[in-house]
């Protein structure tokens, strides 16, 4: 590995710094919960069709529950009630809840509500055992037919029609694609609920729903049979679903999932509290789920320039991992993310993003990480654009990376063509067949360019650190210090759907969850 | 008296070759078939002398092609019409004591990226304090009062706050091409500008990658900015035609890095 730069010392501080930056939110998160995590538990437990007006059941039931001031029980507690009723399936139970005055119903006695517990608690144990045996299957095929050696080839399909999305997917998945990653419809993350069923529109790329999902991971599974070579699906837990999305692709056996604990407070101006209520449960999830997840601080560099900005990437990086650990995600799990983003007009960016990729690495050595192409300075001079593309590649496979996003030669121009994945794919195929073990043949000399770059990125890092644990995380998003946007506490979508919890609060899911070590 | 021909073909490595390079796909598996389509097809296109240069199976069932081939069109340069450079564009210095001495007051511009696209990259290297590749966004200019909303902005939102604060320009910036939504939302902002009498008033300009001057006259804009478009660029436009619509600059005054 290159590089010591920093002291071993230095970096186990910085997790420190990142663990008290973190444990001020999650007094927020112990005492509150969400419209979307109830949906979630919801879900959990098999709700997962629409209403006769294709609003989703689980939103049916937790807006029922929200307007008659009860949510704060818990989705699980009012689960429970409607099965008591005699409700045969999870219509059934919207139904019969929407009939009764939810406001003005008795407690139940002491036994009863024993009872009830106990019974909903069963219920949670066998739907989370459920889970476990689907993605067991999962894991099954992925120990049958192995995937290639990472860095993992992640690529986007975008056409907007999940059966068209398919044939992309097929067809980057044969010129050697190792990770799918389907878009989906521009501002979907501003949705406070997920669409149903499967969909052949959408903005960008379609919707995330479970069918999309079931019908991605069929096609990839029998891809993956063909090829004898597992291919990973991954897709957006972010905005104001996080937690759905999760349960989603957990359900319909998905790889990976686009996961942070900031991106949707920071990029889609979703309301802090909501983010980092919601991100908790979606982590849970991917805990139990063996989800990877991919952060996004490569963001952080196409708004902020990313050399001066390069420190809060690695700031970042910290307080998502101890967001993440703190929900239970091993480190293997992590997919922090980073990019090749800085100005190639600049002299010397090779040594610069190779001694921020190399940092990253020796910050985080057991995490895969996810390294990200050039977007921000490309140019739709496509044979210039292909050639910076190939400088990414060369520094994924020097540092390591896991999980690799080629860089399309046509971005800044359309979507990509499906030659274009197919160049990306072979080309850096032949960058990591050709560079396999740079890392080990030479060593970056610590008085070198590399190394004292790297030494003052981190410096600047543990500064904003310092900074976050002494004014708090919150101040700290409010003076833009993480991708140069602002933030408040109060501010943007969906805090609305933020609920405290009432002291007899129920979530069996949460508390099988919590009991999970990935 | 019209000017001498000038005939003109594509540079390969001799004048007047007609040679092109081009790269496309046809969804049918590599073979000596899939090469023979490829060449009929060029062929099909007017292409002489057509050479196949790589054929590959990007797919189980798409073939790669990369294509050499010779084109027989041959132009006239002299009959193509496209107003001269008259004007070197101004510096950052320049421009502002051009609106100090001739616009008199600081230019307001109001910018977003509106409708549900949330790629701020664009109306960022504009309006930003930082600018593009160098070159300094609207807000370093002392001769600019420049406001980013940033991305999702309804265009109502951005035609309200503009109007309130009378403004001289409005930039709507359109990243997210996908079945034309650009488009769409481009019209519709066009639609409410009218609705709310900005039109021949305020400088309506659009920018993005899929974005030229023609197709944003073409939806109602007074002009459209491409790719590799500098802040100075727009800045520079504003003023320009700022002082055209007083009456301070000649109508048919053009200058370097205008939209065409």
């Amino acid at each position: 590995m290159p590089g010591p730069f920093v002291q071993d010392a230095e970096i186990a501080r910085s997790r420190e710094v990142a663990q008290e930056v973190i444990e001020p939110v999650f007094e927020l998160i112990r005492r509150n919960t969400t419209v979307s995590v109830e949906r979630t538990v919801l879900r959990l437990f098999g709700m997962s069709d629409a209403g006769p007006s294709g609003v989703p059941l689980p939103n049916l039931m937790t807006d029922r529950l929200k307007a008659a001031g009860v949510l704060n029980r818990g989705a699980a507690y009012w689960y429970g009630r409607a099965l008591q009723l005699g409700a045969r399936s999870p219509l059934d139970a919207v139904e019969r809840l929407a009939a009764l005055p939810l406001e003005r119903l008795q407690p139940l006695s002491a036994e009863a509500e024993g009872n009830l517990r106990q019974a909903v608690r069963r219920e949670a144990h066998s739907a989370t055992e459920e889970l476990r045996r689907r993605i067991g299957q999962r894991d099954a095929l992925r120990e049958q037919f192995p995937m290639s050696a990472a860095p993992h080839k992640y690529v986007i399909v975008a056409t907007g029609n999940i059966y068209d999305d398919v044939d992309q997917a097929r067809a980057a998945a044969q010129a050697g694609a190792d990770v799918i990653a389907v878009i989906r419809s521009t501002a979907q993350s501003l949705l406070d609920y997920v669409p149903h069923g499967a969909t052949t529109e959408g903005y960008g790329g379609t919707y995330a729903t479970q069918e999309n999902f079931r019908i991605m991971r069929e096609a990839l599974d029998e891809e993956s049979r063909r090829l004898k070579r597992y291919i990973q699906l991954t897709n957006y837990s972010s905005g104001l679903c996080m937690a759905e999305i999760a349960f989603c692709a957990a359900y319909e056996r998905l790889d990976m999932l686009l996961n942070d604990a900031m991106y949707g407070i920071l990029f889609r101006d979703i309301n802090m509290r909501r983010t980092f209520i919601d991100q908790y449960f979606s982590r849970r999830i991917c805990a139990l789920a063996g989800i990877i997840i991919n952060t996004g601080e490569d963001n952080y560099i196409t708004t902020a320039d990313a050399y001066d900005a390069a420190h809060t990437v690695i700031a970042s990086q910290f307080i998502n991992e101890a967001f993440a650990r703190r929900a239970g995600l091993a480190d293997w799990q992590l997919g922090l993310g980073h990019s090749y983003e800085i100005d190639p007009a600049r002299p010397e960016t090779l040594l610069l993003e190779l001694s921020q990729a190399m940092l990253v690495r020796r910050c985080f050595p057991d995490a895969p990480l996810k390294y990200m192409p050039p977007t921000k300075h490309k140019e739709t001079d496509i044979f210039f654009s292909h050639a910076y593309d190939v400088m990414a590649d060369l520094v994924a496979v020097w540092t390591r990376q896991g999980i690799q996003l080629l860089g399309m030669m046509t971005e800044a121009m359309h979507t990509p063509l499906l030659a274009d994945r197919y160049v990306a794919l072979k080309s850096a195929a032949y960058i990591h067949r050709a560079a396999r073990g740079i890392d080990e043949e030479f060593t970056v000399r610590e008085d070198g360019k590399i190394a004292t770059r790297a030494r003052d990125v981190f410096g600047r890092a543990m500064q904003l650190l310092e900074e976050c644990r002494k004014d708090g995380l919150v101040v700290a998003i409010g003076r833009g210090h993480f991708g140069d946007v602002k933030r408040t506490e109060t501010g943007g979508k969906g805090l609305e759907g933020v609920i405290e919890k009432a002291p007899d609060y129920f979530n069996p899911f949460l508390e099988l969850l919590e009991g999970v070590r990935a | 008296m019209s000017a001498p021909k000038q005939p003109l073909r594509a540079y390969g490595d001799r004048r007047d070759d007609g040679v092109l390079q081009l790269s496309f796909t046809l969804p049918v598996a590599l073979s000596e078939k899939a090469k023979e389509a490829a060449l009929q097809y060029c062929k099909g296109l007017g292409l002489q002398d057509v050479k196949v240069a790589s054929a590959e199976a990007a797919a189980n069932q798409y073939t790669f092609f990369v294509v050499y081939a010779r084109s027989p069109v041959v132009l006239d340069y002299a009959a193509i019409d496209v107003p001269e450079v008259v004007f070197r564009k101004l510096g950052f210095d320049e421009l502002n004591q051009l609106i100090e001495s001739d616009v008199g007051r600081r230019v307001v511009v109001f910018g977003a990226c509106t409708g549900t696209d949330t790629h701020t990259v664009g109306i960022d290297a504009i309006l930003n304090m930082k600018g593009y590749a160098g070159d300094y966004g609207l807000e370093r200019y002392p001769g600019f009062e420049a406001y980013n909303l940033g991305s999702q902005v309804p265009n109502e939102d951005l035609i309200q706050r503009a109007k309130s604060q009378k403004a001289d320009a409005i930039l709507v910036s359109q990243v997210v091409t996908q079945r034309d939504v650009h488009k769409d939302n481009s019209r519709q902002f066009i639609d409410a500008a009218r609705a709310a009498g900005l039109a021949g008033k305020t400088l309506l300009l659009l920018g993005g990658p899929r974005v030229d001057h023609k197709l944003a006259l073409e939806l109602g804009f007074d002009a459209g900015f491409g790719p590799g478009t500098k802040p100075s660029d727009v800045a520079n436009f504003i003023v320009h035609a700022m002082l055209k619509r007083l009456g301070k600059e000649p109508a048919g005054l053009h200058y370097e890095g205008e939209p065409t």
